[in-house]
């Protein structure tokens, strides 16, 4: 079957089968493999993508669904060269180890601070309580989202 | 320690991160090759079968199959192993545990060949089971591998001095068994491995591996091809902890045998439960204790039996429980020690490395021990650590004298009692303990009231474990490690390690070790991709020794390097003997005359000069010592020393552990990456949380039932409150500038910290990890099989 969807700003088209997963989708077919597999069951978030806004395991999506929608990936928050401000704190803060979250976790914390620019540690850990990370502890995750809500705001007010 | 470090000891963003955060990093299954083929597994359902015959005749002619791989299909080894080949690449004859493979099917559409697997018959006969390692070395225990005679897999004694005259010479004595339990490595990547045909019938393979040198070894063997024919690249590692070594070793030798019957480049990539099924995990211990002290507490004597299970094969078990009797005994100094370590085989899937390597299960033993004497005694946890804890000049249970560095174990005691103000909560909590909720069928275990309010429920704890561990390999095995570096004509330096990068940001301190010493900035420095054909074997990186071993090497490398240049820039400006050179931050300087140059334009001369550009250079760690059968010797070159404390509150009602705090006091040596080893403490203490509440793999007759991470639970971003690392940084002679170890010991001590502290809530002691709800509540783990009495 044919979808069209926007993906990282652009319209895109594909012809798919239809039991292919979202995951699939973009791994194989447009060759963003910034999102990644960790489970297939919804467990561990390294394949969250933003569909509409919101974060989403693309393991658990079926490619059909995505239809009219958009959808946003690590690939698509990074602006050319320059990185977003939570990548840019998720470097400065360590919340880096192997890597292979790092995508998920980022665009988890990007869902949140579109939705609640002032959010709580709570609802930090409320947040990436869906994504799994084995390496970092997930404290140097928090502080960088909780350091790029504080420079974001600071770029409003100004 | 005051050194005067320009990068050394800061803060530095990893040189990979950039890659890693923009998601262009690639990991082993983002590459794909033109005409690559996928290859898929065929297990059977059983723990233990003898396999009757294999019939492939519904797939054969299948155009979805492009080939059909069995053992016969190897030309070389078709056994395997890290120490002993007892693994079979091609199960062909029997299984031994459920994750073995048979054989694999090649084909274009994985999830085709995912279907047809289930069209292959396989005729196989149930064997009986053994799963219970207590029952292994009975004399009429089947025997897991025949060929071997006997199911033990490795015995490690140790005798110092006389156990049974300490006992006698003890006021008190003290008999405990303690079990701890299997658990996944949980890297959040399964793996993935490629294997390229190059001319010449040599063979690239890129891979989600931990060691690419034993890698390179083991896929050699299997193919018959002398090492130079096989070349292997380490993709960015998703996580490993110990755990992409064998598992990496034996998929990549069967993509390699499938690619070169087909001269083409094979895929496997495991499913996460393929994962869990098939690679290795940590070893469950029964632990034995016996202990004999004084009426102040001095320990006389201690026996130990530790007994391990290995699972199916060897893989790393000699190693593992080395580390075990080395520091069995924790780190006291105790005059009469007799302890024995035993690994046996059993059905059960099989164990391997894992970040701690044998030292974890003793340490919650050992530890949650000295807290039961300390009750016994009447003192506090921390003071009878203090009466028996060891010192400069101490000897060890394997008659080791420690020297020669600081021996921080009471300073670091020190430093977190203080900094916790651990005694008076200890005793605070200690006043307030209650018990559990009394629990029976026919009274709910609360009361309407309590729902409303839990906080009466909650009792708080607090409890603390300390360690010493050998750095690096020890006794266990040869210890030597080489990095490459040199500098292009326009001053960019490129270096190259024999040691592998695991995710942790080893890169990256053996980068700022090079940079130190060369006088120039990080951002200067690219490291190359990890080749095995390009740099020397360093041995692996485990055991802690990344930065002990690489980072003197990276430092030795730099050092070579830049005494050539010293010449050149003497030459250049004209300094007389006895004027000192310094390089620092991308200039060099003459004690007399100040800046004299930029680090290019050094560079630019030299080179100009024909001067070499280039070093190797070699770390190789000092004599260690070891007698087999007393298990004596100077096991490490150097020890490093920790202690955690953990804050906790448990709920009397349902026995929910909930961590407030871990504070982690750690002496490394010299920090070089102050953001690393910070991240090291924060992701070890979380993992040491989730083997001491959370975690479990447990079997069912050898079948795993936790195989996703749905059942196989690991902490998540909510399951600790806070974590506060503080370094206590001793002096050191050995490594870079006295750099030693930190990923292990950050994991090692939280389980029996946190069984201390619910004790100090509850009043209840516990001998099984891991503490969760049903352990803490009931006393014992529920399984599946309870429930199913009733209706058998
Ligand atoms: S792969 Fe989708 S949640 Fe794990
Ligand atoms: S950084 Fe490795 S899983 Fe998160």
């Amino acid at each position: 079957m044919e979808i069209k969807f926007v993906l990282n700003g652009k319209e895109v088209a594909a012809d798919i089968s239809p039991s292919i997963r979202l995951l699939d989708l973009l791994r194989e077919k447009f060759e963003l493999t910034g999102t990644k597999e960790g489970c297939g069951v919804g467990e561990c978030g390294a394949c969250t993508v933003l569909m509409n806004g919101k974060a989403v395991n693309s393991c658990l999506v079926l490619a059909a669904q995505v239809n009219n929608s958009e959808i946003l990936t690590i690939e698509g928050i990074t602006n050319g060269e320059e990185l977003h401000p939570l990548q840019k704190n998720f470097l400065l803060n360590g919340a880096v180890q192997c890597g292979f979250c790092s995508p998920g976790m980022v665009l988890s914390s990007y869902a949140l601070l579109e939705e609640n620019p002032n959010p709580t540690d709570e609802e930090i850990k409320d947040a990436i309580a869906g994504n799994l990370c084995r390496c970092t502890g997930y404290k140097q995750i928090i502080d960088a989202v909780k350091q790029t809500a504080k420079e974001l705001k600071v770029e409003v007010k100004v | 320690m005051s050194k005067d470090f320009s990068i050394v000891g800061k803060s530095v963003i990893r040189e990979d991160g950039f890659e890693k955060i923009t998601g262009r990093a690639k990991f082993a299954d983002d590459y794909k090759f033109d005409g690559m083929l996928f290859s898929v597994m065929l297990r059977v359902p059983a723990t233990h079968a003898k396999i009757n015959s294999v019939d492939f005749s519904a797939i054969q002619n299948n155009p979805s199959v492009a080939s059909i791989i069995t053992s016969q299909d190897i030309p070389g080894a078709k056994k395997i192993g890290m120490i002993k080949n007892d693994q079979p690449v091609f199960c062909d004859e029997k299984i031994v545990t459920p994750g073995d493979v048979l054989a694999m099917i090649v084909g274009e559409d994985e999830t085709e060949l995912r279907k047809l697997l289930t069209k292959i018959k396989v005729d196989y006969t149930s064997l009986p089971t053994l799963t219970d390692p207590k029952k292994s070395l009975d004399p009429d225990a089947l025997l897991i591998h025949p060929e071997f005679g006997s199911n033990l897999i490795v015995h490690h004694p140790l005798r110092k001095g006389n156990v049974e005259k300490g006992f006698a010479e003890s006021d008190e004595i003290l008999e405990r068994v303690y079990t701890t339990q299997t658990i996944e490595h949980a890297y959040i990547e399964p793996e993935a491995v490629i294997a390229i045909p190059l001319e010449d019938g040599a063979l690239k393979v890129i891979g989600s591996i931990q060691n690419p040198f034993t890698v390179r070894r083991i896929v050699a063997s299997v193919l018959n091809l002398p090492n130079e024919k096989v070349q292997v690249v380490q993709a960015q590692l998703g996580g490993s902890f110990g755990g992409k070594d064998d598992t990496m070793c034996m998929l990549s030798a069967r993509a390699a045998v499938a690619a070169l019957k087909l001269n083409r480049s094979v895929k496997i990539r495991y499913t996460r439960d393929e994962s869990i099924l098939e690679s290795y995990k940590r070893h469950p211990y029964i632990l034995k204790y016996k202990v004999g002290f004084s009426k102040i507490g001095k320990i006389n004597a201690m026996k130990i039996d530790l007994l391990a299970d290995g699972g199916a094969y060897c893989s790393m078990s000699p190693f593992v429980t080395w580390r075990s009797v080395v520091q069995a005994t924790g780190p006291y100094e105790i005059e009469n020690v007799q302890t024995d370590v035993r690994a046996v085989y059993t059905n059960n899937p099989y164990t391997g490395a894992m970040r701690g390597f044998g030292s974890p299960q003793p340490i919650f033993a050992q530890e949650t021990l000295m807290d039961e004497i300390a009750l016994h005694i009447g003192v506090t946890p921390d003071e009878i650590r203090r009466r028996n804890g060891l010192k400069l000049g101490s000897v060890t249970a394997t008659g080791q004298t420690l020297k020669e560095h600081d021996v921080n174990l009471i300073p670091v005691l020190n430093k977190a009692v203080s900094f916790t103000n651990f005694a008076e909560k200890w005793k605070e909590n200690k006043k307030n303990q209650t018990g559990l909720k009394e629990y029976s069928f026919d009274q709910p275990i609360f009361k309407d009231e309590q729902f409303i309010s839990s906080e009466k429920l909650i009792k708080k704890g607090i409890g603390l474990a300390v360690s010493f561990r050998g750095c690096s390999l020890g006794a266990e095995g040869l210890d030597q490690s080489s990095c490459y570096i040199s500098v292009q004509p326009d001053g960019k330096v490129v270096m190259l390690s024999g040691l592998a990068e695991n995710g942790q940001g080893l890169r990256m301190t053996l980068l700022m070790a090079a940079a130190e010493e060369l006088g120039v900035t990080a951002d200067k420095i690219i490291f190359l991709e990890n080749d095995t054909s390009k740099i020397e074997d360093s041995g692996p990186t485990v055991a802690s020794r990344g930065t002990i071993m690489g980072a003197a090497a990276a430092k030795n490398a730099a050092e070579l390097l830049r005494k050539q240049l010293e010449k050149v820039a003497r030459e250049v400006s004209k300094l007389d003997e006895t004027d000192f050179i310094s390089f620092r931050e991308n200039l060099v300087f003459s004690r007399k005359k100040g800046m004299i140059a930029k680090f290019d334009d050094v560079i630019k001369a030299a080179f100009e000069n024909k001067v070499e550009l280039s070093a190797i250079g070699r770390y190789k760690s000092p004599d260690v010592s070891w007698d087999e059968h007393t298990g004596q010797g100077d096991a490490y070159f150097t020890y490093v020393y920790g202690c955690q404390v953990a804050e906790v509150s448990v709920n009397t009602g349902t026995g929910e552990v909930y961590l407030n705090k871990i504070t982690a006091v750690h002496d490394p040596g010299t920090v070089i990456n102050r953001l690393g080893a910070i991240g090291q403490v924060y992701g070890g203490v979380t993992q040491g949380a989730g083997y001491g509440i959370l975690e479990e793999v447990t079997n069912e007759d050898g079948m795993i039932r936790e195989l996703n991470f749905d059942q196989y639970l690991i902490p998540t971003a909510k399951d600790i409150d806070e974590i506060k690392p503080l370094f206590l940084e001793g002096n050191e002679k050995y490594g870079a500038w006295g750099a030693k170890s930190l990923g292990e010991p950050t994991l090692e001590l939280g389980a029996a910290a946190i069984a201390n502290a619910v004790c100090n809530a509850l009043g209840k002691r516990f001998y099984n990890l891991p503490l969760n709800l049903e352990e803490v509540l009931l006393g014992r783990k529920l399984r599946p099989q309870d429930l199913k009495r009733g209706s058998l």
